[in-house]
């Protein structure tokens, strides 16, 4: 598999207000940003500060109040593939592994002996061939995020958003996949955006990191990750880790605790 | 103590081990199924004495073997034969067009919240009639005949497939048309490979319910309205007081029930292969 043409994005002061129950609810406001070509953005915020809305956003799974995003081709969406992962249930509980890694093929036309053949040997090359015709139900939740993510490169996609992937994990199997990740991405370098609660995470992960505050959700700032790649585990021990996840902590643990009801 | 370990090495939970000398031993399977097959058995056999030796009123609950004796002569007269399938077509056809109706109406109304919150308010309006009472209605248009019971049966399976399958596209996780949409799929492909599939347990659970009422209604509709079908062979068998041909009917209306259990677990387990996995 060739290296996909990554893409660069420009965030245009998206705004999203939505009616709920309880009122109108300012989820995004006036988000702005650039993300070049290959790049890895870590975008890292409490609960609730509409990273995920921003996310299908930029999927094109939801409209904006206003603004808009936009491809370095300069058009809204067309000739540009992005491949969405979510937390979890992302695979199709009736379909076997196989269907579900090659669901993303099957809608692009290949035609059926084809894209089989294609994902059998890249879940080979994942170690999860022996489990294609198993069910997603049969599975562990790490082996099924895998399969998840086999699905996304599979479409060889431009842009990879990624909405805190790993959360429903345990912390052991989170550190595994993190590293499968840095190395995948490595490999097919598209451009990733990568949603996350876990400030070391995004660290770990992100050439740069956008921090989120929520009531309205917007960009509160903008931190360069001065680490090389290729990157492991092993970063998260390095000073600027340690001296960037407090920084970080304390511009948002203010809403964390008010979110919490938490005093002092 | 040597015993018991031998036991747990080869005994499997569905069996256990009786010792009833030091020399001889039995394995004795506590299968549910073959219990409840010797309970039924010696059911028929106390039933059986009772009548016989006059315990029980043989008028009312004639001998279980004169039960067969009358199904054998019912089968080569050829009675039993034509009316179980003049039965069965009517409950089929009814079925076929009221289910696949429910079927179609529950997709859309499944799909698209717009059309659902226009037509819910006249399902939840008719739904809870029971369907038997539209009949001399549905004779007085239709006349008395098989149009009219097919069209009270139709009605019968229509509403459990609608309202099922309505429910069943609706229940599906939002988060498997966000893939799909993703993922760039065609309506056509969200239909196959999510509605469809997606809706699938819960359309199978209204398959049940259609199937058990058409049975019933098939049946009740043929008690006031005919006198062939197994519901008109029962009324007519209560009217000259045959009592065994009553019971005959009976029989064959239970197998009728066995039948559609056995082909709805085979549909499926042929159908559902991921719940069968999740399940076991």
């Amino acid at each position: 598999m060739n290296p996909p043409h990554s893409t660069e994005i420009y965030a245009d002061h998206i705004t999203k207000h939505y009616q709920s129950h309880n009122g109108q609810v300012y989820a995004l406001e006036n988000v702005n940003f650039k993300i070049s070509a290959g790049e890895i953005v870590c975008i890292v915020g409490p609960s609730g500060c509409g990273k995920s809305t921003l996310l299908k956003i930029l999927a094109g799974l939801i409209e904006p109040t206003s603004g808009q995003v936009r491809f370095s081709n300069g058009s809204n969406d067309s000739g540009i593939r992005t491949a969405l992962i979510f937390q979890e249930h992302g695979l199709f509980p009736w379909m076997t592994i196989l269907d579900n890694v090659a669901f993303g093929l099957e809608n692009l036309g290949v035609g059926k002996i084809e894209r089989q053949q294609k994902t059998q040997t890249f879940l080979e090359q994942l170690g999860l061939g022996e489990f294609s015709h198993y069910y997603p139900s049969e599975l562990s939740g790490g082996m099924r995020q895998r399969a998840v993510i086999a699905r996304a490169v599979l479409v060889e996609p431009n842009l990879l958003l990624m909405d805190e992937p790993f959360s429903g994990l345990d912390a052991q199997s989170k550190l595994v996949l993190q590293e499968e990740m840095l190395h995948i991405w490595k490999t097919f370098q598209q451009t990733v955006i990568y949603v996350t609660h876990e400030i070391e995470e995004a660290i770990l992960l992100g050439d740069r990191v956008l921090l989120m505050t929520g009531r309205p959700g917007s960009i509160k700032e903008e931190i360069e990750v001065l680490l090389d790649r290729p990157r492991d585990l092993r970063d998260r021990d390095q000073p600027f880790v340690r001296e960037t996840k407090w920084h970080i902590w304390k511009a948002i643990e203010g809403q964390v605790r008010q979110s919490l009801h938490v005093s002092g | 103590m040597a015993h018991m370990e031998s036991d747990r090495r080869t005994g499997s939970p569905e069996s256990s081990r009786f010792w009833l000398s030091n020399k001889i031993q039995f394995n004795i399977s506590f299968n549910g199924k073959v219990i409840a097959g010797l309970i039924f058995a010696g059911l028929l056999l106390s039933w059986e004495m009772a009548a016989q030796f006059g315990v029980i009123s043989p008028l009312y609950f004639p001998p279980p073997s004169f039960i067969l004796q009358k199904i054998g002569s019912l089968l080569t007269n050829g009675t039993l034969i034509s009316n179980t399938l003049i039965t069965l077509a009517r409950m089929l056809i009814g079925l076929v067009i009221g289910g696949s109706l429910g079927l179609v109406l529950g997709l859309v109304m499944g799909w698209s919240d717009r059309f659902r919150e226009v037509i819910d308010p006249f399902v939840a309006a008719i739904h809870p009639l029971p369907k038997i009472a539209i009949l001399p209605l549905i004779m007085v248009i239709f006349g008395i005949g098989n149009l009219s019971i097919m069209i009270v049966v139709a009605a019968g399976a229509f509403f459990p497939m609608l309202i099922n399958t309505m429910s069943g596209v609706v229940q599906i996780h939002p988060i498997h048309f966000d893939v799909a949409k993703n993922y760039q799929a065609s309506s056509m492909k969200v239909f196959q490979r999510v509605i469809l599939p997606g809706s699938a347990p819960s359309i199978l659970a209204g398959l049940r319910l259609a199937l058990n009422t058409t049975l019933l209604l098939t049946v009740a509709v043929e008690m006031v309205s005919s006198i062939s079908g197994l519901g008109g062979m029962i009324w007519m068998a209560w009217t000259t007081m045959r009592i065994e041909e009553i019971y005959s009917s009976l029989v064959v209306i239970t197998l009728f029930g066995i039948l559609i259990n056995v082909f709805l677990m085979l549909l499926t387990s042929w159908l559902l292969p991921w719940q069968e996995k999740r399940s076991s």
